[in-house]
């Protein structure tokens, strides 16, 4: 500790340099920091899906419509502990730009099964009571400035009322989620309002979400309802939640993978320089360390001393810019909320902190074990 | 002033020359600025392969009537009757078999991506045999057109590239049929390439369509009798349709992805280059402070402090621009012509691209080094200019 203030005088050596060597850390761990969002949000969430729920969809594509008989029948194979059903709504708010998911569900049956969108008792009730009601997700309410009790027209763009376009809804709650990544985003509404008011008539939904007693025996259960359907006009494809959701990840393809590899090649460049200059100010006070030798600091001193100065740089800087670069993304994400999930992973906030001790040691050692290595005649001569 | 010139060449010259003595942090700077340009080339790459596909695509002559409020394609139905009512309607171009227009279905298959073997939306079309005459660049590089009211398919180059099964001659067995390719098609690399077409009256009954359908693509008879074509539907009380021009229509559907790749490619160039413009100034206070010397003796001898700030501007500029020659290289080698496919998520379905790295965008990656390096010289410079020239020299 005593040593500090020399350790303190050599950063203020050349004040400029310091400066920027220590904006370009808080830079990097910027962008680390995006970097894990974004290919957070590239995943879609995958890392919040359950274990224990299954996605049942028609087998050719999702945009085809299953019997809504089928719910007793998928309920009825072993294994399966609770069914219910969303339809894609596919409206438009105010301007198609507004994109965000509607889904006519199940009330009840919904909410029981994604016990993470967390809803007021009360609005539950009111909800339940009410055919026209939606609960919306906290992100999209605060998108829209929306608050419980008005009143939200949606153009139907796929489904159509008997008589205009227009369908409207009261928002009777909205729901937060329960972690980081549940998607806040939704606006969920009843199934029956769709099914009555629309002009195509009801018997079909868009998908199924069912749960099964044993997540072990996810994908053996998904098999059995699969072959149940075989050979019928209506073919199912059953997958985990979890698989279903990195399918549609994938379908994202190459480009969040993409994105990720060129930011770490990035990151990377932008820490090589950064380690180089840091470096760099250690071999331009060759001399001083000799003097301090001179003085009777031992080797380990002198290393200790120059691993000192850069790990204080890179903790001051990483500090800096991984505070910096969560308080933009709690701002939400760049493209106006269209990726649900848009945040920093606690263990991608752990492992940038781990990467600021590695920068100040790697950056350092080198130049720390070639001031070791001196002789103090020879870097005296040097001058 | 000529003399201002011959000192500032006389400068920038020694400079250059002393650059070897000055290697290691010049070519940090330079990779610095190569990583930033790389980056910055590569995803606007993707965005304008995308361009490329979705906004270059459809001619202006060509118009798509869908119901109305529906937006898509995908979520649009119109009745046989107002098919016939559109094909029909003024402004449409007649050729030898009719009216040049074709009434399509628009759906989704899913089809293992070959990538990850991960299934993807594939947008499976039914159409019209007029559908050659609407959409011209359409042509047939292996096998033949389908057999009207046969289960087969003709696929888009991208899209047999990219999918699982989409080779010529390979079966598929969707839902209750078996659908054979019996052709590829080109267009000259716009939308329809990532499609697969059948024939509308087949697709009809194996999507449980009925006699509907969802759109109406249109040739016009010209660009300018889109606005009364347009009216004329619009007026009809026996319509209820929206009426876009192709290449609105195309641009529309891909403004959110497009969004997405520009909004975050924007934020992620702009933080390195902030990163890099730091680490070139680091690097050209490093060279000022090691030319102290130097410097303070020509200042001496009379030269110019602008012809200093010059010269220093110089050396960070042209570093700046190796970088980003070396970046737009990197660039062009790594990524160029890759091709891949993503989900355009306002029509549910996969659109397969390339990436394309045109000179203007070398051009642009090449100036925004320039400026980084323009930038990073700029303190330094100032430095170097006012340097005190006599402490300068007693530092020896």
């Amino acid at each position: 500790m005593k040593y500090l203030p020399l350790v303190w005088s050599s950063l203020f050596r050349r004040k400029i340099r310091t400066l920027f060597t220590l904006l370009s850390i808080v830079i990097a761990f910027v962008l680390f920091n995006y970097l894990s969002a974004v290919s957070v949000a590239f995943s879609m969430g995958v890392e919040v899906a359950g274990s224990d729920r299954l996605m049942l969809i028609h087998k050719v594509s999702f945009i085809q419509l299953l019997p809504e008989s089928y719910q007793t029948r998928i309920l009825a194979v072993d294994g399966v502990d609770h069914v219910t059903h969303a339809t894609w709504f596919g409206g438009v708010y105010q301007d198609p730009r507004n994109f965000f998911a509607q889904f006519a569900v199940e009330p009840e049956g919904y909410l029981e099964l994604y016990p993470e969108f967390m809803l007021p008792d009360d609005a539950k009730e009111r909800w339940y009571r009410n055919r026209t009601g939606a609960v919306v997700g906290r992100t999209l309410a605060d998108r829209f400035d929306w608050e419980v009790g008005d009143r939200i027209p949606l153009q139907g763009t796929i489904w159509r009322t008997e008589s205009g376009d227009t369908w409207e809804f009261t928002i009777d709650g909205i729901y937060d989620g329960a972690e980081q990544g549940t998607d806040t985003t939704q606006f969920l509404f009843h199934y029956d309002y769709l099914a009555e008011a629309n002009s195509q008539g009801r018997g079909f939904v868009g998908w199924y979400h069912l749960r099964v007693d044993d997540p072990s025996r996810a994908v053996q259960i998904g098999e059995t309802i699969d072959r149940q359907f075989a050979n019928s006009p209506y073919e199912t494809k059953t997958s985990t939640e979890q698989a279903f959701v990195q399918a549609f990840a994938s379908q994202i393809g190459d480009i969040g993978t993409m994105m990720t590899a060129i930011m770490i090649a990035v990151l990377f460049t932008i820490l090589l320089v950064t380690a180089n200059t840091m470096g760099q100010s250690v071999r331009e006070r060759t001399s001083e360390l000799a003097v301090l030798k001179t003085l009777g600091f031992t080797d380990g001193g002198v290393l200790s001393l120059v691993l000192v100065e850069s790990i204080l740089i890179a903790v001051v800087g990483g500090t800096i810019g991984l505070g910096l670069s969560w308080m933009i993304i709690q701002q939400g994400d760049p493209t106006g909320g269209f990726l649900p999930a848009f945040f920093v992973p606690p263990e991608d906030l752990v492992l940038g902190a781990g990467l600021t001790l590695f920068l100040g040691v790697a950056s350092g050692v080198l130049p720390g074990v070639q001031a070791v290595r001196l002789k103090i005649v020879d870097a005296l001569r040097r001058t | 002033m000529l003399r201002w010139f011959q000192q500032t060449a006389t400068i920038i010259g020694l400079s250059l020359r002393s650059l070897p003595q000055r290697a290691g942090p010049s070519i940090v700077a330079v990779i610095g600025i190569t990583g930033v340009v790389v980056t910055f080339v590569a995803v606007l790459s993707i965005a304008e392969g995308f361009n490329a596909v979705m906004v270059n695509a459809g001619s202006p002559d060509t118009a798509i009537v869908m119901r109305g409020g529906s937006n898509a394609e995908l979520n649009s139905a119109l009745a046989l009757e107002s098919t016939r009512l559109i094909s029909e309607a003024p402004g449409v171009r007649r050729g030898d078999n009719g009216p040049q227009a074709s009434a399509e279905l628009f759906v989704i298959v899913n089809i293992p991506k070959k990538s990850t073997g991960t299934d993807a939306n594939v947008p499976l079309r039914g159409i019209q045999s007029a559908a050659f005459e609407v959409r011209q660049e359409v042509h047939i590089v292996e096998g033949r057109r389908f057999t009207a009211g046969t289960n087969e398919i003709i696929v888009g180059r991208a899209a047999s590239n990219q999918f699982a099964g989409l080779e010529l001659g390979q079966a598929n067995r969707w839902g209750e049929n078996t659908w054979t390719v019996v052709g590829i098609f080109e267009a000259d690399g716009t939308i329809s390439e990532s499609e697969i077409w059948c024939d509308a009256a087949v697709l009809q009954p194996a999507y449980r369509r009925g006699s509907t359908f969802q759109s109406v693509m249109a040739k016009l008879d010209s660009p300018e009798t889109f606005q009364s074509f347009k009216d004329a539907l619009t007026a009809d009380p026996r319509l209820d349709v929206q009426v876009e021009r192709e290449t609105d229509y195309y641009s529309s559907q891909s403004s959110q992805v497009r969004g997405i790749i520009t909004g975050i490619g924007t934020v992620i160039a702009a933080l390195m280059g902030v990163g890099a413009v730091f680490g070139a100034i680091n690097t050209m206070y490093n060279a000022v402070a090691t030319r102290t010397r130097e410097i303070a003796t020509l200042r001496a001898l009379g030269f110019s402090g602008s012809s200093v700030v010059v010269s220093v501007l110089v050396e960070s500029a042209l570093l700046a621009v190796i970088g980003g020659v070396i970046g737009g290289g990197v660039a062009y080698a790594a990524f160029h012509g890759y091709q891949t496919a993503t989900m355009n998520f306002q029509t549910f379905s996969q659109v397969a691209f390339t990436f394309t790295v045109t000179p203007a965008l070398l051009l642009q990656g090449a100036t925004y080094a320039l400026a980084m390096g323009l930038l990073g010289g700029f303190f330094p410079a100032i430095r170097a200019a006012r340097l005190p020239i006599v402490t300068a020299l007693r530092d020896l």
